[in-house]
């Protein structure tokens, strides 16, 4: 098996597996970082949602073989230091001010999913989100928080859009 | 006794100081101080769910043991309380945290929730379902909670040299008129006894501080940070991903492994075995379990359903389906002559539906040599570790069951179906297994809220509803964890169905009545096509699924009401608030026609529809309003190919009243929660039974709520009325799927009759075909 090395939450990795093996199972398998979650291994429910440089991608569908030197990935455990300052991404701190989770299996893919829509939108000098871009987001939730996830993407877009804020390679 | 809103009853109860080297408190709760509240109850005919429901029954069987649960304060001042209730997302452990914080005084950050592993000495006491959780454990817990604090205040006045009643307690810190202090932690070993004491205690008296008040979730920093462990998260060593090859038709069986040295030669994969439900593969990723069911060929025996579809099923049903009976109204005027009066008949179907959660059927088992130890989401544990223990050969005692916070439930984890195959896997293979179903599986084999068909007579003169009658029939509802132990589990797994068709007519009989005063009234339950308790006749796994029968009874029942005010010219608001058995119902409906401006004005192909549920000694109302509009129907998502878009419910309104509420916004989330499911209920949430196999393969073609289905608006009303809390987990559901079915009716002019709505649509040519599993795809750094 060839010896991989990746760099993951700003951490050199080595890992000796496959090539078609899912990011997903080499995260969770065998690295042991297990915030991205196993919903369908079929870039359908979004659970595993996490960035590679920056744009959120489905670990569970990218072999990982594909990944090139360089690229970075960033986990739900990576997210808060992936941001300048001390504490949570502010994403993070809404979900908690909103209460949003329920039984939280798919929130770090809902938080992902919601800092790529966010970032996309400031990238743009946007400070509002509209119903339609709302609808997009595929993550499922059948606790049904999504009342909960779209009121926090609203609350963060207007946290954020007075001080932008990206994370590592993901700054336009 | 004293009631009043939010306020909390003043009463005396029964406690025990348990021996122990810290202090440790309980509650003594058969005691007749402390049974159920004199309900207000209607002066005509109360029916049996109206005064006694499944929540007092299942409160009843918790009461002997309620002295076997504690509350213990530690050295650290830590207020430790080992839940014997599972929490899967609906925010037990917070309100339970929230209830202690609030008799002792402590922050809620000092009080700490774990779960109980399975504990045989509970004996009835470790079931979570039917919304049953707060019901149960409020009192058991305030008592135990309420001993530990006069305990403390004890031991204080003595160390601090002061009069008890002098002392004060805040923020855990119990201080006296003269600024000495000391910490729960400081008193923790003073207030513990060397013998186990029963003892005399009054509740806190004063306005509630914490109870009451929005609180977040205890654990939503570990979710939202990816801390949180699930059990397919658990570092057990050496349980490595294991996942199962299942038959092509819904509960086959494997006959013979084909290619046994083919799949042990995929890469990753250490072990392969057969077992009853199928053939296990263990290896070094779940990816290389997923490539290895690419390749593994087994025989497989047919499953029982081989050759049945949804339409042989609801043959079944209609089959069985009891003569409508039309309750003798007796009906006559004022003048003492017969009444004349017309009769209408509504028939309703719904098929089964998957009761899967996000988290996909995980279970870590480690079976070696004579001992075993269990790890999963289990809300059965006790009756699981009996049933495994069964299963494997071993004494009850050589099995350990942890039950692992769960990724939501909503019925699947009433069963432990993971938890007895990983550890016959385990056992097999002689090594430990992290096994999770595949999600595909989890559809296609997990467990369905079982097929059934309502059928309604209504009897009315004039303008009035005069009598109702309604006959539900249903697939057989497995109840085989019983009441969470091993002895009501085998009675309802008697042969000929006759016991299981006992324990579900009880729970139907405890759960449904009719809310509404017309006249005479009749609602029995039939059920057919047992399910796998029968071992001679099993046709399909099932199970509950949030609220078992309510929401369908209820969505027909509101369906029918409003057809009737329709055909006779009156205002289903009007009809439904004047027949209200109670001031409470009228409260809840009376709450979301005011929030919904019920009646204004909409564009043709939208409506509003109201529907209105009464359980768990609560009363909820929904008013929905929906877009049936072509332009909207017909929509897309960019980013979703296969998206079901279909009517969109843009307005969601919902007013509950669960008598006390402990955490106003988990209840919020509980209901909005129950909302999303209510809508998927009617409109598009379903599995397609087609020869003998379910078709369903992942969320993708299961159309289960989706942010592109989600109203605009939601609110949600907390009326509270009692000092005493219902049920509240499962309390979203029926209201909101029945709202969501008279609106579609409203909105289109139709009556919608099979459920979910877009049931008979075709099945997307993109599902994967029986037997197989999908591989990962290969595109996900191009996918956005």
């Amino acid at each position: 098996m060839p010896v991989r090395k990746l760099t993951v939450n700003g951490r050199r990795v080595e890992v000796d597996v496959e090539d078609d093996v899912r990011l997903l199972w080499v995260l969770r398998d065998v690295l042991g970082i297990t915030g991205p979650k196993y919903g369908c291994g079929l870039s359908i429910c979004q659970s595993c949602t996490s960035l590679v440089n920056g744009r959120a991608v489905n670990p569970c569908a990218i072999p990982v073989g594909q990944l090139r030197p360089g690229d970075e990935v960033i986990t739900i455990e990576g997210l808060a230091d992936a941001v300048e300052g001390d504490g949570l991404h502010p994403v993070q701190e809404v979900w908690l001010e909103q209460d949003v989770a329920q039984c939280g299996y798919c929130q770090p893919g809902q938080i992902m999913a919601a800092v790529d829509l966010i970032q996309g939108l400031l990238a743009a000098g946007r400070s509002e989100v509209t119903e339609e871009e709302l609808d997009s987001l595929r993550n499922v939730c059948r606790c049904g928080t999504y009342p909960r996830v779209r009121a926090a993407i609203r609350r963060a877009l207007a946290v954020m859009s007075e001080t932008p804020v990206f994370v590592r390679g993901a700054r336009p | 006794m004293h009631h009043s809103a939010r306020g909390v009853s003043r009463r005396r109860f029964l406690g025990y100081v348990i021996a122990g080297p810290t202090l440790v408190t309980a509650a003594r709760w058969i005691d007749p101080r402390v049974t159920a509240d004199a309900q207000e109850l209607p002066s005509i005919g109360p029916q049996i769910a109206e005064s006694y429901d499944l929540i007092d029954f299942l409160r009843d069987a918790a009461r002997p043991t309620a002295n076997l649960i504690t509350v213990t304060v530690e050295e650290d001042g830590t207020v430790s309380f080992e839940l014997h209730r599972t929490e899967v997302g609906q925010g037990i452990s917070t309100a339970i945290a929230m209830i202690i914080a609030e008799e002792m005084d402590v922050p809620l950050t000092q009080v700490r929730i774990t779960q109980a592993d399975a504990r045989p000495e509970l004996l009835f006491n470790q079931l979570t379902g039917g919304s049953n959780s707060i019901y149960t454990l409020y009192d058991p817990v305030r008592i135990a909670a309420a001993v530990a604090r006069q305990r403390l205040l004890d031991a204080a006045a003595v160390a601090l040299g002061s009069a008890g009643s002098q002392l004060g307690i805040v923020d855990g810190i119990i201080r006296a008129p003269d600024g000495s202090s000391l910490g729960f932690g400081e008193l923790a070993r003073d207030a513990a006894s060397t013998v186990t004491e029963e003892v005399d205690v009054e509740p806190k008296a004063e306005r509630p501080r914490i109870v009451g008040t929005p609180q977040n979730r205890i654990d939503a920093r570990a979710m939202v940070t990816g801390e949180m462990r699930y059990t397919a998260d658990l570092d057990v060593p050496d349980a490595l991903p294991t996942m199962v090859a299942r038959p092509p038709t819904h509960l086959g069986r494997p006959v013979r492994l084909r290619n046994e040295g083919e799949v042990l030669a995929v890469p990753g994969v250490t072990h392969v075995a057969m077992v009853e439900s199928g053939v296990a593969i263990r290896a070094r990723t779940f990816g290389q379990c997923i490539d290895a069911l690419q390749v593994v060929d087994v025989e497989w025996a047919p499953g029982p359903a081989a050759g049945m579809d949804d339409e042989s099923v609801q043959s079944a049903l209609e089959a069985a389906e009891l003569p409508p009976l039309v309750p003798d109204a007796g009906l006559l005027d004022p003048l003492g002559l017969p009444m004349p009066v017309e009769t209408r008949d509504f028939t309703f179907t719904f098929a089964f539906q998957p009761n899967c959660p996000l988290e996909p059927n995980p279970c870590v088992a480690d079976v070696r040599g004579d001992r075993a130890e269990i790890w999963g989401p289990m809300k059965n544990p006790v009756v699981a570790k009996q049933d495994i223990a069964e299963a494997l050969g071993l004494p009850q005692d050589a099995v350990t069951v942890h039950v692992v916070q769960g990724g939501g439930s909503f019925g699947r984890d009433l069963f432990w179906d993971a938890a007895r195959e990983a550890a016959l896997v385990s056992q097999a293979m002689g090594v430990p297994v992290r096994l999770s179903w595949t999600r595909t599986d989890d559809f296609r084999q997990g467990r369905a809220h079982p097929a059934c068909r309502s059928s309604i007579r209504i009897t009315r003169s004039a303008t009035d509803i005069v009598s109702y009658a309604q006959h539900h029939t249903s697939v057989n509802t497995d109840f085989g964890h019983g009441l969470g132990e091993i002895i009501s589990a085998r009675v309802d797994e008697l042969p000929g169905g006759f016991g299981g068709l006992g324990f579900s007519q009880t729970v139907f009989m405890l759960t449904q009545y009719v809310p509404y005063d017309f006249g005479p009234v009749q609602q029995l339950l039939t059920e057919t096509l047992p399910g796998p308790g029968e071992v001679e006749t099993n046709v399909f796994r099932t199970g509950s699924m949030r609220n078992i029968y309510s929401p369908n009874v209820v969505t027909a029942r509101e369906l029918a009401i409003d057809q009737i005010a329709a055909e006779v010219g009156r205002d289903p608001l009007e009809l439904r608030l004047t027949t209200m058995r109670d001031a409470r119902s009228r409260a809840v409906l009376e709450k979301v026609a005011e929030a919904g401006g019920w009646g204004r004005e909409m564009p043709a192909g939208t409506a509003q529809g109201l529907g209105f549920h009464s359980e768990y000694k609560g009363r909820a109302a929904c008013l929905i309003e929906i877009d049936c509009r072509p332009e909207t129907v017909g929509r897309t998502v960019p980013t979703a190919q296969y998206a079901y878009t279909g009517p969109r419910v843009t307005r969601a309104i919902y007013a509950v009243d669960v008598g006390l509420t402990i955490n106003p916004r988990g209840l919020e989330a509980q209901m909005l929660g129950g909302m999303m499911d209510g809508i998927a209920n009617c409109l598009s949430f379903s599995l397609h039974l087609v020869d003998g196999a379910f078709a369903e393969d992942s969320w993708e073609h299961a159309y289960y709520t989706r942010q592109w289905n989600v109203p605009f608006e939601t609110q949600v009303f907390i009326l509270d009325s009692s000092s005493q809390p219902g049920g509240a987990g499962e309390f979203g559901v029926a209201a909101s799927m029945a709202a969501t079915a008279t609106a579609y009716a409203r909105a289109t002019g139709t009556m919608p009759t099979s459920f979910p709505i877009n049931h008979g649509l075709p099945l997307a040519e993109s599902i994967a075909p029986r037997g197989t599993i999908p591989q990962s795809p290969t595109d996900g750094l191009g996918r956005r």
